[in-house]
């Protein structure tokens, strides 16, 4: 029934958090990811880098169950799961929100509970306290009753961002949270994601390799497919996976940009 | 004033009147829906589509509104479909079901041996001759909509403001999209007979563009529509008796001007508000 969404994933008991086995996937006829293996562990810090096209978004719809894979699986560990709704924190590209939808952002961050509720859920005073200290934890608690429209682009990522973590995911996963995002923000959102590793696993979709490698522990580069690099040392063998030139900034006396030569 | 109370004498005033509120909620709900949502569009298609049960009830001799309320919530559901399944570009889909519909409509009310009645009223809308059953209708699909929306409300947000996020919540998007169109299909065409398809549109946005004026909230938002909605509406009908111009065009017209009027007094008080500000720091 095309109604309903159907619900892909199975369900066992491992050491990962998530596997991805054989995963092939994409849209229609259309194969992105092909032959896709990852296992996901408690702790993990994974950058997810790859050149537009390559496959990032749709490693995350598949691994957010909003498309079925083509073969292979994907995996959950027992603990991920709570009653029908994996246990992941999702913070969409910034420009897939409509700003001028008119919610609040404390409605904003409360809808990231709707998961545990039935068709006509109202709000406990606990959700809403745990909506509260989420909001002063990210420095929005002023703001939380102001329309979204209202805000700016720094603002409203912490309060997606809240969205994303007020119902306690074991994994948090964020596709390109650096772009229209001020630079200020930027360190400060990587400095708390540094924090909450410490009690979830990340997996950060990001362009901007030289920023990142201080905070991921390991590297996915997904183009067509996947390799996994443990560590986050930027290495040629890494950047040589990429099949394309990638942007590489380094801080220095005078602010310059390395590109990796384009295999011809 | 004497004179505009006397109106209520008449019972096709009363009628109108009652009319005219009922038509404010539905509009004033549904049209907030469909203006956060971006979906003026899909509801422009659902009305002129509506067009074909219009000739099709003149034509096979059943209430016209019968065929169009058949019409409406197809082609709603049918754009849904179709652009989610079937993979083909939503702005053609409407296109393709917004002309068929005329079509149909125009090639069976040809093909109506006689003259067609009431044509115009359906094209432009007669508020003075909306009928007892329409009216009931109507305030059925109004207790409705305020009943489905009190109970879904927090849903109903979720559903519409991220709906990727939503997904991934296993939260059931599909089946809210389709009552949700099927709404707007019975809100848009049961508002035909008060304003006419040509005008129905205006009602489902103009009040809403007032509202987004002073509020930035959805709920506040339905409310202060179903405000504005009635109070253009109130406006429009008494200025048709006056100048005996088509009930329809004048409400539409008094909204337009009233949404001009605030438009122009918040830009003039909102640099006011915004020196003070300055001065202040």
């Amino acid at each position: 029934m095309w109604l309903w969404k159907t619900n892909y994933s199975h369900i066992k008991q491992m050491d990962s958090i998530v596997e991805i086995r054989k995963l092939s996937a994409g849209y229609g006829q259309n194969i992105i990811l092909h032959d896709v293996n990852l296992s996901i562990k408690q702790f993990d810090f994974i950058g997810v880098i790859g050149p537009n096209g390559g496959g990032k978004t749709t490693l995350l719809k598949a691994l957010l169950g909003l498309i079925p894979p083509m073969s292979g699986e994907i995996v959950y560990d027992e603990s991920m799961t709570e009653g029908k709704v994996h246990r992941i924190g999702y913070l969409p590209q910034i420009n897939n929100i409509d700003r001028k939808f008119p919610i609040t952002v404390f409605d904003v961050v409360r809808s990231g509970l709707m998961s545990r509720k039935r068709l006509t859920g109202r709000y406990s005073s606990e959700e809403n306290n745990r909506a509260n200290e989420l909001m002063s934890e990210m420095g929005i608690s002023g703001i939380r009753n102001k329309a979204i429209g209202e805000l700016s682009g720094g603002q409203i990522q912490r309060a997606l961002l809240c969205r994303a973590l007020v119902n306690n995911p074991k994994l948090l996963i964020l596709d390109e949270p650096n772009t229209y995002v001020d630079n200020r923000f930027e360190r400060e959102l990587y400095e708390k994601l540094k924090i909450l590793n410490n009690k979830l696993a990340i997996l950060l979709v990001s362009h901007d390799l030289g920023t990142i490698s201080t905070y991921v522990k390991s590297y996915a580069c997904v183009n067509g497919s996947l390799h996994y690099h443990s560590g986050n040392k930027v290495t040629p063998e890494l950047l040589k996976s990429y099949e394309c030139p990638i942007q590489i900034i380094s801080h220095g006396e005078i602010p310059h940009t390395v590109l990796y030569n384009h295999k011809s | 004033m004497e004179n505009l109370i006397a109106l209520f004498n008449f019972g096709f005033f009363r009628n109108a009147f009652l009319a005219a509120f009922i038509a404010s909620i539905t509009c004033g709900i549904i049209g907030t829906y469909i203006v956060s949502r971006r979906i003026v569009f899909i509801s422009g298609g659902i009305t002129h589509a509506s067009f074909g049960g219009i000739g099709m009830g003149y034509y096979f001799g059943f209430d016209p509104i019968g065929g169009a309320i058949a019409f409406g919530i197809l082609s709603a559901l049918g754009i849904e479909f179709f652009t989610k399944r079937a993979n083909l570009r939503e702005d053609s889909a409407i296109a393709i079901l917004w002309s068929l519909g005329m079509a149909l409509g125009v090639i069976f009310i040809f093909l109506t041996p006689g003259y067609a009645p009431n044509l115009m009223s359906y094209l432009f809308g007669n508020i003075l001759t909306v009928s007892k059953s329409e009216l009931i209708y109507l305030l059925i699909l109004a207790v409705f909509i305020i009943g489905f929306f009190l109970i879904f409300y927090r849903m109903i947000i979720f559903v519409s403001f991220d709906e990727e996020f939503a997904l991934t919540n296993n939260a059931p998007v599909r089946l809210f999209n389709a009552l949700l169109i099927s709404l707007v299909a019975l809100t848009i065409v049961l508002n035909i007979r008060v304003v006419g398809i040509i005008l129905v549109m205006s009602l489902l946005t103009i009040p809403q563009a007032i509202a987004n004026l002073f509020t930035k909230r959805f709920d506040i938002m339905m409310i202060y529509s179903i405000v504005f909605g009635f109070l253009g509406s109130l406006t429009g009908l008494t200025l048709s008796y006056i100048y005996d111009i088509p009930s329809g065009a004048a409400i539409i017209f008094t909204l337009v001007v009233l949404y001009g009027l605030i438009k122009i007094i918040f830009l003039i008080s909102g640099k006011a508000i915004l020196n003070r500000e300055k001065v202040n720091g």
